[in-house]
């Protein structure tokens, strides 16, 4: 774990500097820059239209950048056509070549670099030995699943030693168990073979399972990169906040480091003025039979939905002013009219608007 | 569920038409081709003496190979003006894909009779190409050369055939999904190698079905040789239609039909084995 987590402060393979891009009038790019640590797992998360893909084709030289740069290990990197990037992908709907078979299709990288014959033999045995494929060495990816489909062309990709590995939404034409286990495989890959990872989803879970940091792009700018833990215990806005896991948003007036939002006063250290808070749903406690704890704020509300989530389950709540909050808390059985609820002040999280 | 009624009601009328146009003529025509003719009368007398006849006939072979090399140029040449056509229509014609494509399908609504005499028109020697020729003082007198010859046939085939060539290639390369060709630049394949390692065996069924058509309509062709190719051009089907016509001699003309028709339905199992061959999905 620590060494996964110190893993974004090594130095940067790939530098996206202020890259902007246009189709016709429309900007799905503003003026973006990131820096993708060597041997992370990084992962570009947003909603479709959010211009995460069209970042990742640009790295891989299927667009070009209306402005800004692009470079890799101390290189410019947007001028040089796909074919001399030293950057492989793995594709959402993984593009194998139906009319060449497995060992064929992931030698393909290989050969169209002119690796000697003696190797090429060699290296897409250990590739698809990683993938757990050999057994399917001389298959026709059309007759393949999904999974096996995909680890294919993960094999295909990383048999090349890439120094970057892009995969473009690769779980999402899996089915909910497989998916599951794809991540784990996904995961484990990384830390064997080392190899930077850029990774692209819309599924924020998938984002906090696999990452060692996540960068949620909103409208073609970068709204927070953080690892999952930070990102998630603080956001820095109300749309982080909201995209990676639940959240309820508290409008809040603060005077005098007290926070006002109606039903709920509490302590912060912001300054005076609106304010908006983020307080996860799982933050908010049942307070029958406990005492009361300092900094805690207490309050009473009906209970207007319970969803059963088997560990847990999500109370909808109808504050006596009208708010409506959500609170996760350990399975209680089925609940019904008032009852007392409590969090603590330092679990609201200020965030921008 | 439908009853046995209806099903034979329906398809009793198509099996007609194929029995009377289609089964009939070509009994008729096996049968022909083993009869022989006497004093301009059709004897029937059974024997193998038409395809004697066409064997030792060296005139016969002469116009054959004469048909054969005429359908290969043909086929050729079509491919090498239809495929880059298609290719550059499927790949990088952008937003003027529509217009192009119907302007290459423009030409088959015109009939084959008017493009061939239309060729006529420009290869004579009092033509638009000879008079072109002397105004730019490239020649001093009319090329004779132009017309009258097999240049002439294969080059009004190949005008006629070329979108029927391109049509099925275009096709098929509308089919590769674009994908693979950024999977291949991708993993390292320069435009060239992705040509020659995903398009083209992509392609290959298209391009297989182009040929045979440039190959079979060329081999059955006898306009082409009676407008613009002169006696020295006269193709196979020319002497099927003189046997059958003027020198009445009918089993003779089936006999060679009957070859004729050996060989294209062996190039088309031949070539659809092929097009299996090269099919993926």
């Amino acid at each position: 774990m620590s060494a996964a987590a110190s893993t974004w402060s090594n130095p940067s393979l790939l530098e996206i500097r202020a890259v902007s891009k246009r189709f016709g009038e429309k900007e799905v790019l503003k003026t973006l820059s990131l820096n993708v640590a060597q041997g992370e797992f990084l992962t570009l998360l947003g909603e479709s239209g959010s211009g995460k893909t069209t970042l990742l084709r640009l790295i891989a030289g299927f667009e070009q950048p209306t402005a800004g740069e692009l470079w890799m290990s101390g290189q410019r990197l947007d001028t040089l056509p796909p074919h001399k990037r030293r950057v492989n992908t793995v594709f959402q709907q993984y593009a194998l070549f139906p009319h060449l078979n497995v060992s064929e299709n992931v030698a393909y990288g290989l050969r169209a670099n002119n690796t000697p014959k003696s190797q090429i033999a060699e290296r897409v045995q250990q590739a698809l030995a990683m993938v757990r494929m050999s057994e399917y060495a001389v298959a026709k990816p059309t007759k393949l699943s999904g999974g096996q489909q995909q680890r294919i062309a993960l094999a295909r990709a990383l048999v090349n030693r890439p120094q970057l590995l892009l995969l473009d939404e690769p779980l999402s034409a899996l089915d909910a168990n497989l998916r599951k286990e794809m991540q784990g495989e996904l995961k484990s890959l990384q830390r064997e073979v080392g190899i930077t990872f850029l990774f692209v989803t819309h599924d924020q879970e998938e984002a906090m399972a696999l990452s060692d940091r996540i960068a949620l792009l909103k409208d073609g700018a970068l709204e927070q990169i953080a690892t999952p833990r930070e990102i998630y215990a603080h956001p820095a806005t109300a749309y982080t906040a909201q995209f990676i896991g639940q959240t309820n948003l508290l409008r809040a007036t603060v005077r005098a480091n007290i926070a006002d939002c109606g039903e709920f006063k509490f302590p912060t250290n912001s300054p005076d003025g609106p304010a908006l808070f983020s307080l996860r749903p799982e933050k908010i406690f049942a307070a029958s039979g406990t005492p009361s704890y300092p900094d805690s704020t207490r309050f009473f509300a009906d209970i207007r939905q319970q969803f059963y989530g088997g560990s847990t389950e999500l109370l909808e709540l109808l504050c006596s002013d009208g708010q409506v909050v959500r609170a996760r808390i350990n399975a209680a059985g089925p609940l019904s009219g008032r009852h007392e609820f409590f969090f603590f002040a330092q679990d609201a999280i200020p965030v921008k608007p | 569920m439908y009853s046995r009624l209806y099903k034979l009601a329906i398809s009793l009328p198509p099996l007609f038409w194929v029995t009377l146009f289609l089964l009939v003529p070509y009994a008729l025509m096996f049968a022909h081709s083993f009869w022989v003719t006497q004093d301009g009368v059709i004897l029937h007398n059974w024997s193998f003496h038409q395809y004697k006849e066409l064997l030792s006939q060296p005139l016969y072979a002469t116009v054959f190979f004469r048909t054969m090399r005429v359908a290969a140029s043909v086929t050729l040449l079509s491919l090498l003006l239809g495929y880059p056509l298609a290719y550059f229509l499927s790949f990088h014609a952008g937003p003027r894909k529509e217009l192009l494509y119907q302007l290459v399908i423009v030409p088959l609504w015109v009939s084959y009779l008017v493009r061939g005499y239309a060729w006529k028109t420009i290869l004579g020697t009092d033509g638009v190409l000879n008079g072109a020729l002397q105004y730019l003082h490239i020649t001093h007198e009319p090329v004779s050369a132009l017309l009258y010859s097999p240049f002439a046939v294969i080059l009004m085939l190949t005008h006629i055939y070329t979108p029927f060539v391109f049509l099925p290639i275009y096709a098929s390369l509308e089919h590769i999904p674009r994908p693979l060709l950024e999977a291949s630049s991708d993993l390292g394949a320069s435009p060239r190698s992705t040509f020659l390692r995903v398009i083209l065996p992509l392609s290959m069924p298209g391009l297989l079905a182009g040929a045979t058509f440039a190959f079979v309509l060329t081999l059955g062709d006898f306009l082409a040789p009676l407008l613009v190719g002169g006696s020295s051009s006269t193709m196979i089907a020319n002497v099927v239609q003189s046997l059958f016509g003027a020198a009445y001699d009918w089993p003779l003309g089936a006999a060679i039909s009957v070859f004729i028709l050996f060989i294209t339905v062996g190039l088309l199992f031949f070539t659809e084995h092929l097009e299996k061959r090269w099919t993926f999905q």
